[in-house]
């Protein structure tokens, strides 16, 4: 019972944010705003439930293969990735070297920044 | 069996949702089998085989991506709780996010600008369509989320889904060389750039180098999906 559990809370969780998302017309995906009110409520209850950790970390652990039926629609966009290819191509690997290089590196400074403001006792 | 009667069973079969999740487990199941013998070199990711088996199957066996996702849909639908699930391993990273939250949250607002506005820039210097930068621009977010964005700021969902598992494999691919190269060693820096780039494919590379990197990674992964969701539909609302 206590996947049943888990996943129930998971897809409870979706529901309440989809439906709050369409009811607020907030400009949030609807599992965004269920996993930020699962975090609250974690948050809230000091702990993780077994059932949660469950279902959670059998979702997740597999997260990969969630992709492959979006993955394969790649078919269908053939003529437009053909058209534009070499645009596409190279915006996502410059893009790709671009963000995980300035991500690591503001990451790096704003650290150094912090260290140093930091009292010695703090650190 | 006859003919006719092999012809029936295709057309039942082609058109249930069965032989479309049926063989999407089985070319991952596959795929992923090949990834461990094969040392679990990025290159090999289990995503790029089980999509190039599938693409494969349905071109020489003539099923359209429509009738393929009438079953594909039941493994596609577990991405929405699979983000709500992300709230675990965030509650689970409070210490580390309570002692880094100053870095963090600098490194995820720049990340996520940066991500979105280098693609759409390169895009459009090379002359890509309207259309095709704005389906670009969500490509580091993780799946569900960068379809809502692409939805909400005018791109094509379906083909953002595509950028974003590809950027995910270039994520995982170059990451680990990237970090050597920049002499990047700490591992929450590099779990946090590769979250933020690479998402939920790039922790899944991550957490084979190191659980911390692993965790960084899916911490980084959630907050700029929720980043993303905030900024990224405001910050491309003067290209459209």
């Amino acid at each position: 019972m206590k996947l049943i559990y888990g996943i129930t809370l998971l897809l409870a969780y979706q529901l309440v944010g989809e439906v709050g998302v369409r009811a607020l017309d907030l400009p949030v995906p609807g599992p965004v705003a269920g996993m930020l009110l699962l975090f609250l409520t974690l948050v809230a209850l000091g702990r993780v439930p077994e059932s949660l950790s469950t279902s959670a970390g059998g979702l997740l652990s597999h997260l990969s293969l969630l992709f492959v039926p979006a993955g394969v629609g790649i078919m269908v966009h053939a003529e437009r990735i053909g058209a534009e290819w070499l645009p596409i191509a190279l915006a996502l690997v410059l893009s790709t070297l671009l963000t995980m290089a300035v991500t690591a590196w503001v990451m790096l400074g704003t650290r150094r920044l912090v260290d140093r403001w930091r009292p010695d006792d703090e650190r | 069996m006859s003919d006719s009667q092999l012809a029936t069973l295709w057309v039942y079969l082609s058109a249930s949702p069965l032989l479309g999740l049926t063989v999407t487990l089985v070319a991952y199941s596959a795929a992923y089998r090949l990834y461990e013998v094969a040392g679990m070199r990025p290159l090999l990711h289990p995503v790029v085989v089980a999509v190039a088996l599938l693409i494969a199957f349905l071109q020489l066996s003539d099923i359209g991506y429509v009738d393929y996702f009438e079953g594909a849909q039941f493994v596609h639908f577990l991405l929405g709780p699979a983000t709500v699930a992300l709230a675990v391993p965030l509650y689970q990273q409070i210490p580390k996010l309570r002692q880094l939250w100053l870095p963090i949250l600098a490194a995820t607002l720049v990340g996520v600008c940066v991500g979105a506005l280098s693609a759409v820039g390169v895009a459009r210097l090379l002359g890509a369509t309207l259309h095709t930068q704005l389906t670009l621009a969500p490509k580091s977010v993780t799946a569900p989320v960068a379809m809502g964005i692409s939805e909400q700021i005018g791109g094509l969902p379906s083909l953002t889904a595509v950028l974003v598992v590809v950027t995910g494999i270039l994520g995982a691919v170059i990451g680990g060389r990237l970090f050597a190269l920049l002499g990047i060693r700490d591992d929450s820096v590099k779990g946090i750039a590769m979250g933020i780039t690479a998402h939920g494919i790039g922790t899944a590379r991550a957490f084979q180098l190191s659980t911390e990197m692993g965790a960084f990674s899916g911490l980084a992964m959630a907050l700029s999906a929720l980043a993303s969701a905030l900024l990224l539909p405001g910050l491309l609302s003067w290209l459209g």
